[in-house]
């Protein structure tokens, strides 16, 4: 990562886009971890969604964040890599070459990082939920200790969904969900994570987008 | 010492002493609530934070719009803009109109260059003519008829209620200005805040103290006759008593305007309730602690600001 331009792309335009663009109204802020090593699960409909949760923690923990995401997606050209590895700072994941592909997320927690995670994989339809993706419980499993907290986002999908570079300014609702503790099977701890998902869906009122 | 400061600033003495004034207020509403906090043993909570956002209002309107012109036309704007993204983000909206919502959010900025011209004639006509009928244009165009006439009513409504209304302040602080010999745009447009938020407050305490025959019992079921008329007549007062000494009106045109932005202030206030109360939301935002988002504190304004400047320009230019 370049940590310095990397530092001044959040704190300059990715504040001023995510404050003055977007605009946030973040429900339980209180529950987002003060410190490494943490998983943060949310839902995925945007682009905007990495800039945006990573902007919701302090930047002096900026260096500790990490967005998992795709290689593949993200390697597509030179450029995009550099921009997906040293600003905006992911840690790829391979999903298609053999060996362990949690290796890489399992190290960045024993580093104390915090990494981000989109369990349903691609962004999708805007606003819709989909299944998602049992990775997350894997990674869990062998760190049972990490605190994962679950987040729920609305709104992003409405500015900048799939397919499209045109931001239109649109408030997103965010809600931070309590801690989601290891049950002890990979079944149960999907289930348990949905329904903590589902359950900050619950809470907000959103308007019809058809 | 205020006359040097008023010379240094560029800004008429009559206007740094009602700032002058309106911090005087506010530090004895500060007192007030902490005195109220303690005596309740800490169930004014809310009233100490909607104080302090006052303090962080009234601070950054005047650093913006009287100590540095040339912001203030931005900053006019950035209300507006703001009012608009609160208001589509609550309203049900079409994935198909994405781009005509962000031709509307490009109206700010150009509403807002009329009126810092002073060009009276495109700053009527831009939004109800030239963007209202591009608007339902651009709808049609994409083809989508599902929903149609809903889109092209709530979009228009919007831009009206947030955009239209509000740059009547820009165009009183840049327009106006030759008409008030004695404290130019800034005596008018301060004339019209002030009044327009000090009538909420005053509404609201009479309201609070008295009120028992409510209004509108279906749309703002706080509304009472006692709070509108004893809010109404102490704006009247008060209007009568600071206009001589920010406008050219006297103590009976000046009570009359308070009188009108009192009643305008009032029915800004109960259609943005009725906006809210048919989307089944509580407040626009929560930008403002205490007051929620921009929208509910600008509420009355969005009618009073035209009908105050209406009014004046048809009487006094």
């Amino acid at each position: 990562m370049n940590d310095w331009l990397r530092w001044l792309f959040f704190a300059g335009p990715v504040r001023l886009l995510v404050l003055l663009v977007l605009g946030l109204n973040v429900r339980h802020r209180e529950r987002l971890p003060a410190q490494g090593p943490a998983i943060i699960v949310a839902n995925h409909n945007s682009h905007l969604d990495t800039l945006t949760l990573i902007s919701l923690m302090p930047l002096s923990l900026l260096p500790k964040v990490r967005p998992v995401a795709a290689l593949d997606y993200f390697m597509k050209t030179k450029l995009l890599a550099w921009f997906a590895t040293r600003i905006i700072g992911i840690l790829p994941i391979d999903r298609q070459g053999g060996g362990n592909p949690l290796a890489g997320p399992n190290a960045a927690l024993k580093r104390g990082e915090i990494l981000v995670l989109f369990p349903e994989g691609s962004r999708g339809e805007p606003e819709t939920l989909t299944e998602f993706k049992r990775g997350v419980a894997l990674l869990v499993k062998e760190n049972p200790d990490v605190p994962v907290i679950p987040v729920f986002m609305h709104g992003l999908g409405k500015s900048l969904p799939k397919g499209t570079w045109v931001i239109v300014p649109f408030i997103c609702d965010i809600f931070i969900g309590e801690r989601v503790a290891w049950p002890g099977s990979t079944k149960r701890f999907m289930n348990d994570l949905r329904q903590a998902i589902d359950g900050l869906a619950a809470e907000g009122h959103f308007p019809p987008w058809e | 010492m205020i006359v040097r400061f008023a010379e240094w600033a560029g800004l008429a003495t009559p206007v740094v002493a009602a700032v002058l004034g309106v911090y005087a207020l506010l530090i004895i509403a500060s007192v007030l609530a902490h005195l109220l906090q303690r005596r309740s043993g800490g169930a004014q909570a809310e009233l100490v934070s909607r104080v302090r956002s006052w303090w962080v209002m009234v601070t950054v309107f005047t650093v913006a719009v009287f100590i540095y012109q040339p912001l203030s036309a931005v900053f006019l704007a950035l209300i507006s803009y703001l009012g608009l993204k609160e208001y589509f983000s609550m309203i049900p909206t079409r994935k198909i109109d994405r781009v005509v919502l962000l031709i509307a959010y490009l109206a700010v900025p150009v509403q807002f260059y009329f009126a810092y011209r002073g060009e009276f004639g495109l700053f009527m006509v831009f939004i109800p003519v030239w963007i209202f009928l591009l608007l339902p244009t651009a709808m049609a165009l994409h083809g989508e008829t599902s929903g149609y006439i809903r889109a092209v009513g709530t979009v228009s409504w919007g831009l009206m209620m947030t955009v239209f209304t509000i740059s009547h302040m820009a165009f009183l602080l840049f327009a106006m200005g030759p008409a008030n010999p004695i404290a130019g745009g800034a005596g008018l447009l301060f004339f019209l805040v002030f009044i327009a938020q000090f009538n909420d407050v005053a509404q609201y305490t009479w309201g609070k103290r008295f009120g028992k025959h409510k209004i509108t019992p279906t749309v703002s079921p706080k509304k009472t006759w006692e709070g509108f008329l004893g809010g109404a007549i102490t704006s009247v007062v008060v209007a009568g008593l600071i206009g001589p000494y920010l406008t050219p009106m006297d103590f009976v045109w000046s009570g009359l305007a308070g009188g009108i932005i009192a009643v305008a202030g009032f029915l800004g206030d109960i259609t943005e309730s009725a906006v809210k109360r048919d989307l089944g939301v509580k407040d626009a935002g929560q930008l403002i602690p205490g007051h929620g988002g921009v929208l509910d504190r600008i509420d009355s304004l969005t009618y009073a600001a035209p009908v105050f400047t209406h009014f004046f320009r048809y009487f006094f230019t």
